[in-house]
């Protein structure tokens, strides 16, 4: 029980995390259409990011956490937010309207840059960050095991709900998200009622690079050690938990989310680690087969 | 998909004080975005914990250089957007004189080793070369002529090596029996995973296949029992010259190469001969492309490519068509994979990463898809150009990224992105196009 | 007496909610050229997906008599329907751009050519057998070509046709396929007079000459009137009228959901002024 309770906490810190990147990919989605291959790397950059402020901060005899953490959120998400406008607005804007698997074969194009990039000026090795957050609860059941939920754990949690919490009302109710939700719809018809359809694409890419920054942090406090590859493997998984939730709904990248890291914690807490991510890669096809629409999504009418 | 916006096209030509203080704009965010990552470098300390090294230098000369470039391309485009529809010169020279490029192309490629300046070194960048351009025109089956985006092309190109190491190794099978069985192998891994996922959507399907390229690498990590897990498959059978192996002292009642021949041993005999064994097999897989274009699969593959409701409006099963692509060009990266297995004497995980495809991809999309002569330029131009000058390796992978954006911008279809009718009702100088 | 060639029985097509077509039935005969109207969003391009199996219906029965006699169109995939000779168009034209001209018309023969080429063994080897079957899918689209005036610019790039001529184009691709049943969606649309006039022709023709029945979505009411035997008329995809064009012409019904009703009298005085005017000027 103990075991379970302890997959479970791991789980969903990491779904957490895994939903936090997958709402970029989801937006992008479900406004132009693309995946945005490159957003893998966008939240490596936040995590690189993350790790710079902190050693900076180290380097300036900054050693009170809360204060070191608020700086390097707001850091990482300003840097990482720049990032994803800048890749939108080199790669992807002058692609619109392009042939289909132009903006596809330029985000991959952008996503090797951006990682080959990282690993000339970082250097290949793998990163680690000294614990600027330790300790959590420990509870021992009768049966003498222990379940730890760490404070890393409980600030990932809380901080994913505020976020989506403030996401939600920026969608609901700000003339921004309005806007989103009209070039959801039909960018066309959006840009003739006069939303700035250029202009609320590159928002939707500062937002989505601005909660992966937020992945970024948190995966660097959690996991502690970074590298420039980190991005593939996330990007990817992130993808499958939007798909899983639904591709172009923000709850369902979430719940996607939620579900692929409880997924990933089972199996690698009660089968074998080694195939973890075999099993992550094994979901994606499965569910892009037999539920292409995922879990919250709409289905899709092929107009003819 | 995306529908296209543009704004409207005003022919204003700004002025110099608009650009100037557009290029600082550009400049600042240049400096914003390259301090932390290229500024600040993370170093090891000597307590372990991690330190900063400076680079501000670097950062400086980046903003300095975006500035001056953002001047220079807003006089060179005086407002004109980047991209281009129209085929190139270059485009058109190479369709009107392909044939001829072609030939001359091949006598090169057969007189290589021939060649004074061919050394070892040179035959052996050669041969990569080759494999590169195999692979490239196999992989322009499915991307170039379908339309199918395929990231884990590679994965095709593993099963053939694991499948010509296995077999060689554990049942003594030779290259040219080994080398249908890992073709035939990969195809079959080609449909397995293609018949599932050919009906979904062009990205869905590039994910796809990029996670099923992911595990087949993690399998064969992890199956140690028979891949030999991340220590790879060593001592594979060296090919030899139909039975007549390219030994100096071949064993009990086996004639070497060199002397059937009466020549003097050398190690080059080998290294020439896999040479013309790459060309060989790269040579059948064009002339297989350049056939099968013509053929009603052909043309299919291309009609899919540019409208699928409409081919089924005309009775084209879509999922049929897409698979015949997927298997042929899974057929045609695994006797590459073979072929690298036979060269190598050596296989692990290591060598079938997702950047292997990348590169791949990068080949067919940089020389402009569907083009088989804009495969070998852009094979070469990403093989060489590495070799060429030694410290660029590093910058290889920058380099391709930084390329295949540039080249969909300015270029949406490739390079060489002119293309020729399969069959035509008048002869060509008549009947010219557009 | 007249041979059916489409019999349309009791079809539904519901989205969600949405009722798109409703218990439509009628049938089309061989030697007729018949048309579907209705205003916009009646559901007749509906009516056209159903039958090409790119929608499933929600229940009906679509029997089509075919090349090798009659076959139910409601549970077949889109790619079979057009080897039993039903061909179809669309509304917003669908040509392999990239490819040329003659290119489009001998993709649309690809299932006899792919037959011909061995499914593809044969062919790589060059067989005679194939380069017979490719001459005669050229001279087959050659026909059509000049039927239709396109015979100069067979070796152009399809997306580099004016757009009547790619109309036309669309219209010879599926004429390529060799159908018993030509569904032709809003031909006429985007065409000039003299193009429309053309168009009403060539109709006729496949009608009398060729044997080849129609089968018609269309706004352009000259058109219609001019060569239609039998219209179908839909409105919220209800059929509420159905005979030959002089019937139609005086139904009540039809004039409703066309014109709505006595709307003449609501609109305001300098309007109405200003409408007479119109009419009187032309």
């Amino acid at each position: 029980m103990a075991y379970f309770l302890q997959q479970l906490i791991n789980g969903v810190a990491l779904g957490m995390v895994y939903g936090l990147i997958a709402i970029g990919y989801s937006m992008v989605y479900g406004i132009i259409g693309m995946i945005n291959f490159a957003h893998g790397e966008i939240y490596m950059i936040g995590a690189f990011v993350s790790l710079i402020a902190f050693t900076l901060l180290g380097m300036l005899g900054v050693s009170w956490a809360p204060l070191a953490l608020v700086v390097v959120l707001l850091t990482a998400i300003a840097i990482t937010s720049l990032y994803g406008w800048t890749v939108e607005r080199i790669a992807y804007r002058p692609l619109r309207g392009s042939f289909r698997l132009a903006p596809l074969i330029s985000a991959i194009g952008m996503s090797i840059f951006l990682q080959t990039y990282v690993q000339i000026t970082q250097g290949a090795k793998i990163k680690t960050l000294q614990p600027v957050i330790t300790g959590g609860f420990t509870f021992t059941d009768a049966s003498g095991f222990t379940v730890t939920i760490s404070w890393i754990q409980i600030l990932i949690v809380l901080l994913t709900l505020v976020l989506m919490a403030g996401f939600t009302w920026v969608i609901a109710k700000t003339p921004l998200g309005r806007a989103q939700r009209a070039c959801q719809q039909d960018l066309k018809m959006a840009a003739l009622c006069g939303v700035d359809v250029d202009r609320t694409i590159s928002l939707t890419f500062v937002i989505g690079a601005a909660l992966a920054a937020v992945a970024g942090l948190m995966a660097t406090l959690y996991y502690g050690v970074i590298d420039f590859f980190i991005g593939f493997l996330a990007g990817v998984k992130a993808f499958t938990a939007a798909v899983l939730g639904g591709i172009g709904s923000i709850p369902g990248a979430m719940l996607g989310g939620l579900v692929l890291g409880l997924a990933e914690a089972f199996w690698s807490g009660y089968f074998s680690i080694e195939y973890k991510d075999v099993a992550a890669f094994t979901i994606l096809v499965i569910v892009l087969i037999f539920l292409p629409t995922g879990i919250l999504g709409q289905p899709e009418i092929e107009k003819v | 998909m995306t529908t296209a916006i543009r704004a409207p096209a005003v022919s204003v030509v700004p002025g110099l004080g608009a650009r100037v203080k557009d290029a600082a704009l550009a400049a600042f965010v240049a400096f914003v975005l390259l301090a932390p990552i290229l500024g600040m470098e993370t170093v090891p300390g000597p307590d372990g914990r991690l330190t900063l090294d400076f680079h501000f230098d670097l950062v400086a000369i980046g903003a300095l250089g975006v500035f001056l470039g953002r001047l220079a391309l807003s006089f060179a485009l005086r407002g004109r957007p980047l991209a281009r529809a129209a085929a190139g010169p270059l485009s058109v020279f190479v369709s009107r004189y392909g044939n001829w490029l072609g030939v001359a192309g091949l006598v090169f490629a057969l007189a290589l080793p021939l060649m004074p300046f061919s050394s070892r070194y040179v035959i052996d960048v050669a041969t990569t070369l080759v494999i590169y351009v195999m692979l490239g025109w196999g992989l322009n089956i499915v991307v170039g002529l379908a339309g199918l985006l395929d990231l884990g092309y590679v994965a095709f190109y593993a099963v053939g090596a694991y499948s010509y190491a296995l077999f060689a190794k554990w049942f003594g099978l030779g290259f040219w029996a080994c080398l249908p069985i890992a073709g035939v192998l990969a195809a079959v891994a080609g449909i397995l995973l293609g018949f599932p996922v050919l009906r979904l959507r062009g990205d869905y399907l590039a994910i796809v296949t990029l996670g099923f390229g992911e595990i087949i690498r993690l399998v064969l990590i992890n199956w140690h029992e028979v891949t030999g897990g991340p220590n790879g498959i060593a001592d594979i059978p060296r090919p030899s010259f139909f039975g007549f192996p390219f030994t100096r002292n071949p064993g009990e009642g086996e004639i070497a190469f060199h002397q059937l021949f009466g020549l003097e041993f050398s190690t080059m005999h080998r290294v020439v001969f896999l040479y013309y064994l790459a060309l060989a097999l790269a040579l059948v897989t064009n002339l297989f492309v350049l056939r099968i274009r013509k053929l009603p699969i052909g043309r299919a593959w291309e009609a899919l490519r540019e409208d699928e409701i409409a081919c089924k409006a005309l009775g084209i099963n879509p999922t049929n068509t897409k698979l015949t692509a997927f298997a042929l060009g899974a057929m045609f990266g695994g006797f590459a994979g073979s072929f690298f297995a036979t060269r190598q004497g050596f296989i692990s995980p290591e060598s079938f990463t997702f950047i292997e495809s990348a590169i791949i991809l990068a080949i067919v999309v940089l020389g402009g898809m569907g083009s088989q002569i804009g495969v070998v330029l852009a094979a070469a131009v990403i093989v060489l150009l590495p070799e060429i000058a030694r410290e660029l390796e590093t910058y290889r992978m920058l380099f391709f990224g930084a390329a295949m954006v540039l080249i969909m911008i300015w270029r949406p279809r490739g390079l060489l992105a002119h293309r020729e009718p399969t069959l035509r009702l008048h002869p060509r100088p008549g009947g010219g196009g557009s | 007496m007249k041979t059916p060639i489409l019999e349309v029985e009791h079809l539904t097509m519901r989205f969600g909610g949405l009722v798109a077509v409703d218990d439509l039935s009628f049938t089309a005969f061989k030697e007729d050229v018949t048309a579907i109207i209705g205003p916009n969003g009646a559901g007749k391009t509906t009516v056209f997906n159903c039958l090409t199996g790119f929608y499933r219906p929600t229940t009906g029965q679509l029997t089509f008599h075919g090349h090798f006699g009659p076959v139910l169109l409601e549970r077949m995939d889109g790619f079979r329907v057009p080897r039993h000779g039903l061909a179809r168009t669309f509304q917003n034209i669908r040509l392999f751009g990239g490819m040329s001209v003659l290119e489009n018309l001998i993709v649309a023969q690809h299932n006899e050519l792919m037959r011909a080429s061995g499914y593809t063994l044969l062919g790589l080897f060059g067989a005679g057998v194939y380069r017979r079957a490719e001459a005669e899918a050229v001279e087959r689209a050659r026909f059509w070509l000049e039927r239709l005036g396109l015979v100069d610019r067979a070796d152009w790039p399809a997306a580099s046709l004016p757009y009547g001529d790619q109309r036309k184009l669309e219209i010879a691709r599926a004429l390529c396929t060799g159908p018993r049943l030509l569904c032709l969606d809003e031909p006429a649309a985007g065409l000039n007079p003299r193009e429309t006039a053309e168009l009403g022709e060539l109709l006729l023709e496949l009608r009398d000459r060729h044997g080849i029945a129609v089968l018609l979505i269309e706004h352009d009411m000259s058109l219609v009137m001019r060569i239609a035997d039998h219209i179908v008329v839909l409105d919220y995809g209800r059929k509420i009228a159905d005979g030959p064009p002089e019937r139609i012409k005086r139904d009540p019904l039809v004039i409703k959901a066309y014109l709505g009703e006595t709307e003449e009298e609501e609109l305001p005085p300098e309007v109405a002024a200003d409408l007479a005017a119109a009419e009187g000027g032309s």
